[in-house]
């Protein structure tokens, strides 16, 4: 699809704003709607416009396979993380009142980093399921 | 009359039996899955209507508003809906391994096919 | 919404089966917006119109984009869904009335939530704070279904070429 000009101007300017509504969405769940699972489908989906648009070599320079192997436990891990953490200071599972000082904070940043787990293991998985199709129909064409 | 409140549930009842229909009656693998979305679909607008209260608003706390929909179906069908995303990728990944597997994606044939020797 | 579902049962070219179940996900999330629950709006109009698309679309373009059978109305499977759907309508009789305050689905944990998650965690968005606070375990059980879901797909369409030979496909 690299061909359509327009198609490529148009996705070229989308880009930031996508990748960018999709942290705002992201770090202002708290006060509006939004999280960490709406992050990582959009974060996703900005990517997905790219790699159609650009082709699946370009994208995949953009953001290798291993990172997004990576990613998908990185959010797992931050999430169940952040619960063993709250054990280790001497809270109970997942309770993020004893993170900080003030429970109110605790709880504040436990969710914002447990939001944070979420949303990167979201858009590794969406990412790497559409990069994973896309790749096996290429390979199949060439067998 | 007292039988119009309800009518959310006949819409959503519907929604399911389509479905239901898609999956039972229909032999090709991918318009399947598209009916089991349909049918997760009508779950999640039952849950959704469930939590809604007349005249609340959304969920987010402010100082104008006193009554608000209750937040814990959105909660979860939220969760469930990027769950049912992942799980249909799953679904269609099957269906593109059964594909070059047999050959074919409609039910009755693969059946058939491994019915043969 | 039901024109759009009946079409997807009658068409038979799956394109445009995948294109009106997209379109169903959007309308679903207009109706979302409707009913105060602009979370779930938000994901469904992300998930269901864009990616779950794209996916479909992948999937027609590795298989095919045709439903072979005719689409005839198939007396069997009907008397079993008009069936379920009856006994479905019979239950719903008894349950409350739409956007009843007082259904017990509002009286449980619900005003709980409203009244103290705000002080509690200090976050007014309620649904965030119960996601990932109140829920905590639940939202981990999901995250964990997204991530296994996630590495079936690679098992079964990543090309481990590096394992050994790839098994040929049996030509059947």
């Amino acid at each position: 699809m690299y061909s359509y000009l327009v198609l490529r101007v148009v996705a070229k300017l989308l880009m930031p704003f996508i990748l960018l509504f999709a942290l705002y969405v992201q770090f202002h769940g708290d006060f509006g709607p939004g999280g960490g699972f709406q992050a990582g489908v959009i974060f996703a989906a900005g990517f997905i416009l790219y790699a159609l648009i650009f082709g699946l070599q370009k994208a995949g320079r953009v953001l290798p396979r291993g990172i997004l192997r990576f990613g998908i436990a990185l959010g797992v891990l931050i999430f169940a993380g952040v619960g063993v953490y709250n054990l280790l200071v001497g809270g109970k599972y997942l309770d993020y009142s004893a993170m900080a000082q003030n429970p109110v904070h605790g709880q504040h940043l436990g969710i914002l980093l447990v939001e944070l787990g979420v949303g990167v293991t979201v858009a590794s998985v969406m990412i790497m399921v559409f990069f994973t199709f896309a790749r096996h129909r290429n390979t199949k064409g060439s067998d | 009359m007292s039988l119009f409140g309800l009518y959310n549930y006949w819409i959503v009842v519907f929604l399911m039996m389509a479905g239901f229909y898609v999956v039972v009656a229909h032999e090709n693998l991918i318009k399947k899955i598209v009916g089991l979305n349909v049918f997760q679909a009508s779950v999640f607008i039952l849950y959704i209507t469930v939590g809604k209260v007349q005249g609340g608003t959304a969920p987010i706390i402010g100082e104008n508003f006193t009554i608000y929909s209750n937040p814990l179906p959105h909660v979860l069908i939220l969760t469930a809906i990027v769950v049912g995303v992942a799980t249909t990728a799953l679904g269609l990944a099957l269906v593109i391994r059964i594909k070059e597997a047999y050959g074919t994606i409609e039910d009755d044939e693969i059946a058939a096919l491994e019915e043969e020797p | 919404m039901a024109l759009t579902v009946i079409a997807i049962i009658r068409l038979r070219n799956l394109y445009a089966v995948v294109m009106l179940a997209s379109i169903f996900s959007l309308m679903a999330a207009a109706i979302f917006v409707i009913l105060d629950a602009v979370d779930v709006a938000f994901t469904e109009a992300a998930v269901g119109a864009g990616i779950s698309t794209v996916l479909g679309l992948g999937t027609i373009a590795l298989t095919t984009s045709e439903e072979k059978k005719p689409t005839r109305l198939k007396l069997f499977p009907l008397l079993v869904v008009l069936i379920t759907g009856g006994a479905l309508i019979y239950g719903t009789l008894d349950l409350a009335k739409y956007g009843d305050p007082n259904a017990p689905a509002h009286k449980h944990v619900a005003p709980t939530y409203l009244k103290e998650a705000p002080e509690k965690t200090g976050i007014p968005n309620v649904v965030t704070s119960v996601l990932a606070s109140y829920r905590g375990y639940d939202t981990l059980g999901e995250v964990t279904v997204i991530f296994t879901a996630g590495v079936g797909v690679i098992l079964l369409l990543g090309n481990w070429r590096f394992i050994g030979r790839r098994r040929e496909d049996n030509d059947v």
